[in-house]
């Protein structure tokens, strides 16, 4: 039981931040229906970024991650605006292809610059866990689990409360509407993809330091988030929150109960299982498919 | 409503719903062999949704479709077309990319009878079918008069032509019962006339059409009957002569559009 | 003309290993001619038939795996008291077995591909390839895991008593490459010029205006995923008797990404695309070697060059080449603005 109990936090607080790499690629995948294959880049850009800062800049931790977070939205805006405003009315293909490109670039530059040999971050949190009983959690995962939520928190009221945030949804729904209504487009399509990779960039800022980082970090993490958004359907904030959680506690307890070597393999399995029941995803809301 | 054999397709109450929009109320009506049957009614009056039932891309929620004896109900769109009935698209609607003649040769899918194996294998049979599929495209091109298009990319070709395509390539399927919809839209005058002539050599070879259309000089001078829609439901069916004189119609809309066709 | 062309290239290439005295550089080749053969069964089903599908890899794995497992032998617990022993099988059968394996598994994604759309089956086909890297790598009993599957026996043909193939050496292999690419051609350019052929072009152009005149949807989804993956699987049986040594590397997705690339590049829905864009990409990294460029870099200049053939060349090259000859061709000719002939004509 205490296993069990055990299993269930570790799953809630990476369940956190699966949420934000799931809100940032349906906000990016829903809005703008891009095959945003670089999404597990801004995810290792962030933890890079956190590296950078913390251990050879010696920045403030805190101060690391609030950094990283901006820079990784810039890097995300950069990308939008140098590659994919061209092609805003090309086919699902031809964007997903120029993404191919430009996650291949990006990692190898990543490698590049920091070797592939895997890096760890200080944290100012002290090493010896939290115990709760029967469970026990170490300060640093409490930490991340709370800024996961104030930023899932945040998302969620960006876009349901705030000007920009209903620009977002009146562009996701019907893009000539919206544009005739005098919603400003490009600078619509910029803002989303940068806020969406900067979800990405703080999931990797959150989880760097409570793992390691090494280059190719980003490819299961962009994955998964593919399944969360499946999972949660398309453009879903609470989907995606939703679909983050259940992809976290399926992989803990998957790991725990059945095989630790195949737990990343549980999210896929997910995603095959789910589409072939339904193929729009479990919570689908206004799907226009491909 | 008669069911002898001359009956090519009876819709017998057809309703299509759209979440909680009734597109198609009931409709009852018959399409006899040889005939050319029109469609009208004002725009969202659930014509091209009748189309799409009846040719498998949309499930109605209710009614019966049939095709001589066959019930098209459940039939995916390419099953139906096999049985003899083929539409048109009311957006033009062609393989953009392919030239013309490839275009019609996409159309002649059915009248193929390559196996996989003989296609690998490279027997002759298949080069032996491959050229006279390509006689045929032709032979539909110049039915249609794009002969001269043939080898020409179907992005190419001005509107008119883009249109004239479509039938080529849906005659390409050998119907026997042929759906077009507005096919006629966004044609200038001469062009119209020109597909009226083409109408009638495509009924000449005995294939029947069911119409949909917005030209009311076209609709009465092509037309043997005529059924009006309105909301989704039939408000009146007849003859030519009948449609202009009755008043359902004229109210819903047929009296101005009419005297304007004619004026 | 056009034959004799073919048939002169042809000769030219079978004749390589005569006077190729390097054997890294025939190394080279076949690799290549492998990556090539996996390059024109992608784009049979991303080219002609227009399925967005990033999990290649996994029938090229799938090919080699089985097909050495087979020749290799295996004993396996399916269940925790029911072993399954199978016994080392010739390499041609082994080859056979991973063929159609990987076929079924393309069955098994067409059927899916039907019911699953776009973007969405981008993410199931890649999620489908990283489940069966995962199981490659975590099914230790049968697979060896990241150990690897050693000592694969190479492809042995012929007729005891009478003569006998062994192809061990470069040179052998390169032949066998050869002759399986040409078959694959051949198999390929039958198909495309055919009322199949022109189904899936039809599908990939126009789904609603292919099924209103007869075209069966799944059932040429599935045609053409089988034919793709079995070819895959072909050229990654080829793999796994040349190398001799499989591990689950074999199903990394930055393989799939390779021939994608070489698909994209060359021309998708072209005959001779993926050849040029397996030639390019599958000889770019030994040129860039030459060069003492490094890996990572190599790898960038591949993602810049994939940004850069979309945008300025989203035929690809075959194609661009096509219409430049065309337009110098017509010009030369003196003749007046007439539309060009379609790639239909390929």
């Amino acid at each position: 039981m205490d296993q069990l109990l055990q299993h269930g936090l570790n799953a809630l607080i990476l369940g956190g931040t699966y949420a934000l790499l799931g809100i940032g690629l349906t906000l990016i995948f829903g809005i703008m229906r891009v095959v945003n294959f670089t999404h597990g880049e801004l995810y290792s850009f962030g933890a890079y970024m956190m590296f950078m800062w913390v251990m050879f800049a010696g920045v403030n931790f805190f101060l690391a991650l609030i950094l990283a977070v901006v820079l990784g939205m810039m890097l995300g805006a950069t990308l939008e605006f140098l590659l994919l405003r061209r092609l805003r009315g090309a086919d699902i293909d031809t964007t997903m292809l120029v993404m191919i490109g430009a996650w291949i670039a990006l990692q190898n530059m990543e490698q590049l610059t920091w070797s592939g040999v895997a890096k760890s971050i200080d944290t100012p949190f002290p090493s010896a866990p939290l115990v709760l009983g029967p469970v026990s959690v170490s300060w640093n995962r409490l930490f991340v689990f709370v800024v996961a939520l104030g930023l899932i928190a945040a998302s969620y009221a960006l876009i349901n409360r705030t000007r920009l945030g209903k620009a977002m949804r009146a562009t996701f729904q019907d893009r000539e509407t919206a544009a005739l209504m005098g919603v400003e487009i490009n600078f619509i399509h910029t803002a989303t993809f940068a806020l969406g990779s900067g979800l990405a960039a703080a999931a990797g800022a959150l989880l760097g330091p409570v793992f390691v980082v090494y280059p190719t970090m980003g490819d299961l993490a962009s994955l998964k988030a593919f399944a969360i958004v499946i999972l949660g359907g398309l453009g879903s904030i609470p989907g995606a929150t939703i679909g983050g959680f259940i992809l976290a506690f399926m992989e803990e307890l998957g790991a725990g109960y059945v095989s630790s070597g195949f737990r990343d393999g549980m999210g896929f399995l997910v995603i095959i299982v789910i589409l072939l029941i339904k193929p729009t995803g479990l919570f689908a809301q206004k799907e226009r498919i491909g | 409503m008669t069911t002898g054999a001359d009956v090519e397709l009876a819709v017998e109450a057809l309703t299509i719903r759209f979440g909680g929009l009734t597109a198609v109320d009931a409709a009852t009506f018959e399409v006899r062999k040889g005939e050319v049957l029109s469609l009208i009614g004002p725009n969202g009056a659930g014509k091209t949704t009748a189309f799409n039932a009846i040719t498998g891309y949309a499930a109605p929620a209710g009614g019966e479709l049939r095709y001589r004896q066959a019930r098209l109900n459940g039939l995916e769109p390419n099953a139906i077309a096999a049985l003899g009935v083929v539409r048109t698209f009311q957006k033009t609607s062609v393989f953009t990319g392919q030239t013309v003649h490839g275009n019609v040769a996409i159309g002649l899918h059915l009248q193929s009878k390559q196996r996989p194996l003989a296609i690998l294998l490279g027997l002759p049979s298949v080069a032996r079918e491959e050229r006279e599929l390509a006689e045929e495209a032709s032979r539909i091109l110049r039915f249609v008069g794009l002969e001269a298009r043939a080898h020409h990319v179907a992005s190419s070709l001005p509107y008119g032509e883009l249109r004239l395509l479509e039938v080529a390539i849906a005659l390409a399927a050998k119907p026997r019962l042929l759906l077009l919809d507005e096919p006629v839209s966004g044609m200038n005058p001469t062009e119209t006339a020109s597909f009226m002539h083409l109408l009638a050599r495509i009924r000449a070879n005995g294939i029947t059409v069911l119409l949909v259309e917005h030209d009311m000089k076209m609709v009465m001078g092509v037309s043997d009957r005529i059924v009006c829609l309105n909301h989704g439901r039939i408000i009146a069916q007849g003859s030519p002569a009948e449609i202009q004189r009755n008043p359902d119609v004229i109210r819903a809309y047929l009296g101005e559009r009419y005297a304007r066709a004619h004026g | 003309m056009k034959r004799w062309l073919s048939v002169t290239w042809l000769v030219f290439l079978a004749s390589v290993p005569l006077w190729l005295t390097d054997l890294y550089v025939l190394h080279v080749l076949i690799i290549t001619g492998i990556f090539i053969i996996a390059a024109m069964s992608l784009n049979l089903l991303l080219g002609y038939t227009g399925q967005l599908s990033l999990g290649h890899v996994a029938f090229f794995g799938i090919g080699a795996y089985v097909s050495s497992l087979v020749s290799l032998g295996f004993e396996v617990h399916l269940l925790p008291d029911w072993l399954v022993k199978v016994e080392a099988k010739p390499v041609w059968f082994a080859m056979l077995c991973g063929i159609i394996l990987a076929g079924l598994s393309g069955w098994v994604i067409g059927k899916i591909s039907f019911k699953v759309r776009g973007a969405y089956f981008v993410i199931v086909t890649v999620s489908f390839a990283e489940v069966v890297r995962l199981v490659a790598l975590n099914w230790v009993e049968l697979t060896q895991g990241p150990m690897a599957l050693n000592n694969i026996p190479a492809l042995r043909l012929g007729i005891p008593g009478v003569f006998e193939w062994h192809f061990l050496r470069k040179p052998a292999n390169y032949w066998l490459v050869l002759a399986v690419a040409v078959i694959c051609y051949v198999l390929i350019r039958r198909l495309v010029h055919s009322r199949a052929g022109r189904a899936m072009v039809a599908l990939r152009e126009n789904e609603p205006l292919a099924t209103s005149v007869g075209v069966n949807v799944t059932h040429y989804l599935v045609v053409a995923t089988m034919i793709s993956a079995a070819m895959a699987g072909a050229a990654g049986a080829l793999y796994a008797h040349y190398v001799r040594i499989v591990d689950p590397d074999v199903f990394l997705f930055i393989y799939t990404v390779t021939m994608v690339i070489m698909v994209v590049s060359g021309g998708k829905g072209t005959l001779a695309g993926p050849i040029v864009g397996g030639l390019i990409f599958g000889l770019l990294p030994e040129m860039l070697r030459a060069a003492a460029i490094k890996p990572e870099v190599q790898w960038v200049i591949y993602g810049v060059l994939m940004i850069l053939v979309v945008y300025f060349l989203p035929e690809g090259i075959v194609p661009a080449v096509r219409r430049w000859w065309q337009g110098r061709a017509s010009a030369a000719v003196g003749a007046t603005a007439r539309p060009p002939a379609a790639e239909a004509a390929r």
